[in-house]
Formats: C-alpha cells, structure tokens, sequence
C-alpha cells in the first residue's frame, strides 16, 4: 500500500477579526494534515475557532495569514477549483424555508454546473440515498430536524466532493436522528470515498466517529490524536472517557473551575 | 458565458420564490396603488403647470415611487438569506459570485415591470389616457431605474449587520429621493431653492422625461436628459452595488 494520500494540508493558518473594541484573534496558527478517506474530529469549547478554521478553508473566508491546500488545490490561489471539490454544510444549515427540496437539491446541482437533466437526476439519486424521496415536495420548512440535516447533507454531496465539512452536524438533534446521521457520515466515506471533517461539542459522538481528533483552544491546536491514544496522554487510560481527556486538554475540568453562582 | 448561465439559474430560482409568495406581488405596491386611487383624483381639477392631464404627470411619478421603494428595499431579502446561510451555501460552489447579485436584480426587473403594468392599467380605468409607445418607453425606464436601485439595495445588504440598520440607511436615503425627485407633484411647482435642490437628483430627469413620453413627446432635451441621468445612474448603481456586494463577503 502506497503512503496516505494528504487531501488537506494547512500551515500557519491564522485569523484576525478588526472590531471596533480591537483586534480578535480567532484562528492563531493552525498546523494540519488530513488524509484520503479519514473522518476527522475537529473539537474545542466555544469561540475556539472551528467555525473560522472550517469558513477560511471552504473559501468563505480570506485567512489574515497562512497557507492551505484543499484537494489538492491552493486554497488562496485557485479558490474555484477548490469549491468544485468540497461540500461544506454549515452551522445554520442554509436551507431556504420557502423551497421545496427538489428545488434545493436541483438548483445546487445547477449551481455546480450540471446540465438540467443531470441537476435532476442527481437530485433523484440523492434523494433516494439519504431518505429524502418521500419529502421531495414539501418546502423545507415543513421538515423535521433530522430531516432538515439530511437534506443539507444532500445538498454538501451534489458534486461528490472529495472532502466534506460538517460543522456541527447533530446539534438538536434527539438520539436516534444523531445515530441515523452518523450512519450517514459513515457511509459519505465508504461509498462516496470522502474525507470529512466535522465539528462537535458531544464528545460520545467524536469518540464513535472520528479516526482522529484535533482539539483546538483559543485559536490553537492543543492536542491532536486518535481517540484512544488522547484518552491514554490525557486521562489515565484507553478506558476514560473522552470527555475528561477533553476537559483536561482545554483545561477547564471541574475540579480547578470555580463554579459561577 | 458561465456568468449567464449562473444568472439564469439564480433568476430562475428567485422568479419562482416571487411567484410562490402571495405577498410578493403586493410588496411595495400598495403605496403608489394607493397614491394613485387616493390621492391622484384630488389633481384633475388642479392646475399642475404642466401640459397634459394629471394622470399623464402623476402615473409617470407613481410608476418611479414604486420602482424606488420595491428596488430599494430588496436587500431585506438577501438579508434573510445571509441569516439563514443560504447565500454561504451558493458561495461554496463554482458559481460566478456575480450571478448571485445580478439572478436576483434581474428577477427584480421583472417584478417591478410587471407591477408597473398593472399600475398602468389601473391609471387607464381612473382616466389616463397615454400613447402606447410613450407607455413602453416609461416601462423601459423603470426597468433601468429598477436594475440600479435593485444591485444597490443588495450592495448596502450585503455590508450590513442587521435589518434595523439596512431600513435605517435605506429610509433615510429613499425618503428624501423621493420626496425631492418631484414624484407626486411635478418640481415646477417648487420654490426656486426646492426646484434648484432637486436638479441635483438623477431621478428628477427620470421623472420628467417619462412625463413627456406619457404625453407623446419623444425627442425633446427633456426626454434626452432623462435618458442620460438615468443611464449614468444606473452604471454608477451597477458598479457600486457589484463591488459593496463582493468586498462585503468577509
Ligand atoms: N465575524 C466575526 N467578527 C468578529 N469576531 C468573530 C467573528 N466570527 C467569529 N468571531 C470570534 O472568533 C472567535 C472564534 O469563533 P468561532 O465561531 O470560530 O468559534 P467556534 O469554535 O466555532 O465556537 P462554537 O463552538 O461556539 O461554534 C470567537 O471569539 C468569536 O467571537
Ligand atoms: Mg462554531
């Protein structure tokens, strides 16, 4: 077997917000190599930077510093080519209430420049993969929750990227839409051949899914592994749980954090 | 190429979010439809200091108010988009980032068009009577005056944090416009510094040369004003809008 194929590779990437209070360093130097066809678990409290990190490396947002290559793609120079080849399903999802799904999954397919007839078909054949069939009528708004997710997922795959970022994907989701979803996560690799990098703030579901873990903090990396080896540095054992090696990493377990009244 | 095709497919999608809407079509229209039922038969007795009857200088002003208020406050729309994340969505594509703004200036082109067409056919049943070319030559104009103030209006929404603050900047830009561009009343009937002041305004030459075309008059200064203010406006709107719209993607 040949060595593993890096599909992200990222150096010094940095982000600065100028507000009018100051400066706000969200991103302060991110280091980061992904290969083919790994799920990676990108964690940290909230404000660490995920989000900046997942906006600057699909392109939404211009990095203050830094380099990356996506797919194979510079990320500052060939920024195009770069989208042609990502998903990237956000934080507020990007579903237009009004529309119906049809409408959703066929105008993204249109928008990543298939004819008509394929935007069509392409539709169908999501559809039918994710559950979606049933729903293909309905405005967006008359879905439920996991439904809904479902549906962004659908739209991250119209163009069979090679990578696919999720940020936060299960949030309000109940137990048995999470499960189904990481099924799904599960399969964009083994049949789509993705690489996926997604978010989380529930720890159980980092520990199912990801092959490995990157924790960032104020903007850094502060510790990355697979979930067992963290489990091993950070908490005693390949028996803890993640959520302590997570609260030991970002350094507010509850022994040494005065609780606020 | 690709730019055309893109803006098809946005176009496309947002005329058919227009047509879904039962809103949509009334949007911004029931001010000049009211001005025009309410307030337009209290002028056919008056003298307006201008040829013609006073549906030909009131339909004309109308016809501006609702392109000015409907183009100018589109950007609500976008605004939504931008919070739903639906424009970060679209963003993540090969799409050329202009056929975002000018799909749905286009689609707003159209609407605006369409609500004048029926504003016109309203204006013939209270008693304008206009000729036919003079008419299209009007809708030409407002279809250029739409395209501008539309690109505008997603420019400003594009670079702004809430919907407070785009009504803010939108009101107090549109207000005075409309006010100063003479399009209820023609601006003859000003004092002279109110008279001086509009002639700083595109909109007044816009206003003007429709009223001559209602009444059949076609190559006159006025008209040939008209038609100058109103293409230098529109390319100045263009290419403001486009560049607010794409520096306001950080
Ligand atoms: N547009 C912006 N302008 C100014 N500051 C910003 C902006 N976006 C993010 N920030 C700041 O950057 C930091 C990182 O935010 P980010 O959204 O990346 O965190 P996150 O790790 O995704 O958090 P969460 O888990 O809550 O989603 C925060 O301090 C945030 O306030
Ligand atoms: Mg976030």
């Amino acid at each position: 077997m040949s060595a593993p194929e890096p599909v992200i590779h990222v150096r010094g990437l940095t982000r600065t917000f100028q507000l009018k209070s100051g400066p706000v360093h969200a991103v302060r130097g991110i280091d980061l190599t992904v290969v083919r066809g790994e799920i990676l678990g990108f964690l940290g409290p909230n404000g660490a930077g995920k989000t900046t990190t997942l906006r600057m490396l699909t392109t939404l947002l211009p990095p203050s510093g830094g380099r990356a290559e996506i797919a194979g793609r510079d990320l500052l120079r060939d920024p195009v080519e770069v989208r042609r080849r990502i998903g990237y399903v956000a934080q507020s999802g990007g579903l237009d209430p009004a529309c119906g799904v049809r409408e959703e999954l066929v105008t993204q397919g249109r928008l990543h420049r298939l004819t008509k007839a394929e935007a069509r078909e392409r539709a169908e054949e999501l559809a039918r993969d994710l559950g979606l069939l049933d729903l293909m009528d309905r405005p967006t708004a008359a879905l439920s929750g996991g439904q809904r997710r479902r549906l962004e997922i659908a739209l991250g795959l119209v163009n069979r990227p090679e990578v696919l970022f999720l940020d936060e994907p299960t949030t309000g989701l109940d137990p048995g839409s999470r499960a189904e979803l990481w099924d799904l996560v599960r399969r964009v690799r083994a049949e789509h051949g993705a690489t996926v990098v997604l978010t989380t703030h529930y720890l159980d579901e980092a520990d199912a899914l990801s092959d490995r873990i990157v924790v960032v903090d104020s903007g850094r990396i502060v510790a990355e592994g697979t979930p067992a080896d963290l489990k091993t540095r950070f908490a005693g054992g390949p028996a803890a749980s993640l959520q302590d090696a997570f609260l030991a990493i970002t350094g507010r377990s509850t022994a040494d954090e005065p609780i606020a009244i | 190429m690709t730019l055309l095709t893109d803006t098809g497919t946005i176009f496309g999608r947002y005329l058919r979010a227009t047509l879904r809407s039962k809103t949509s079509l009334v949007f911004g229209m029931l001010q000049p439809l009211l001005f025009l039922a309410l307030f337009g038969p209290l002028l056919t007795g008056l003298d307006l200091g201008v040829s013609g009857s006073s549906w030909q200088t009131l339909v004309p002003g109308v016809l501006v108010q609702l392109t000015l208020l409907g183009g100018s406050f589109v950007g609500l729309g976008l605004l939504v988009d931008r919070s739903l994340g639906v424009i970060d969505r679209m963003r993540v594509t090969p799409v050329h980032p202009m056929a975002l703004l000018l799909g749905r200036t286009l689609r707003d082109v159209v609407q605006l068009v369409a609500q004048s067409v029926l504003l016109v056919l309203l204006g013939l049943l209270l008693g304008l009577r206009a000729p036919l070319p003079g008419v299209l030559i009007g809708l030409v104009f407002v279809a250029v005056l739409a395209g501008a103030l539309s690109a505008l209006s997603y420019g400003l929404a594009m670079n702004v944090r809430s919907t407070p603050e785009f009504a803010a900047v939108a009101n107090t830009v549109g207000m005075p416009l409309m006010l100063l561009s003479g399009l209820l009343l023609p601006m003859n009937l000003a004092p002279g510094w109110l008279n001086g002041v509009s002639l700083a305004i595109p909109l007044r030459y816009a206003v003007d040369a429709m009223r001559e075309v209602f009444q059949g008059h076609y190559l006159n200064g006025t008209v040939a004003a008209g038609a100058a203010a109103t293409a230098v406006l529109a390319a100045a709107c263009l290419f403001g809008g486009t560049r607010l719209f794409q520096r306001g993607h950080a």
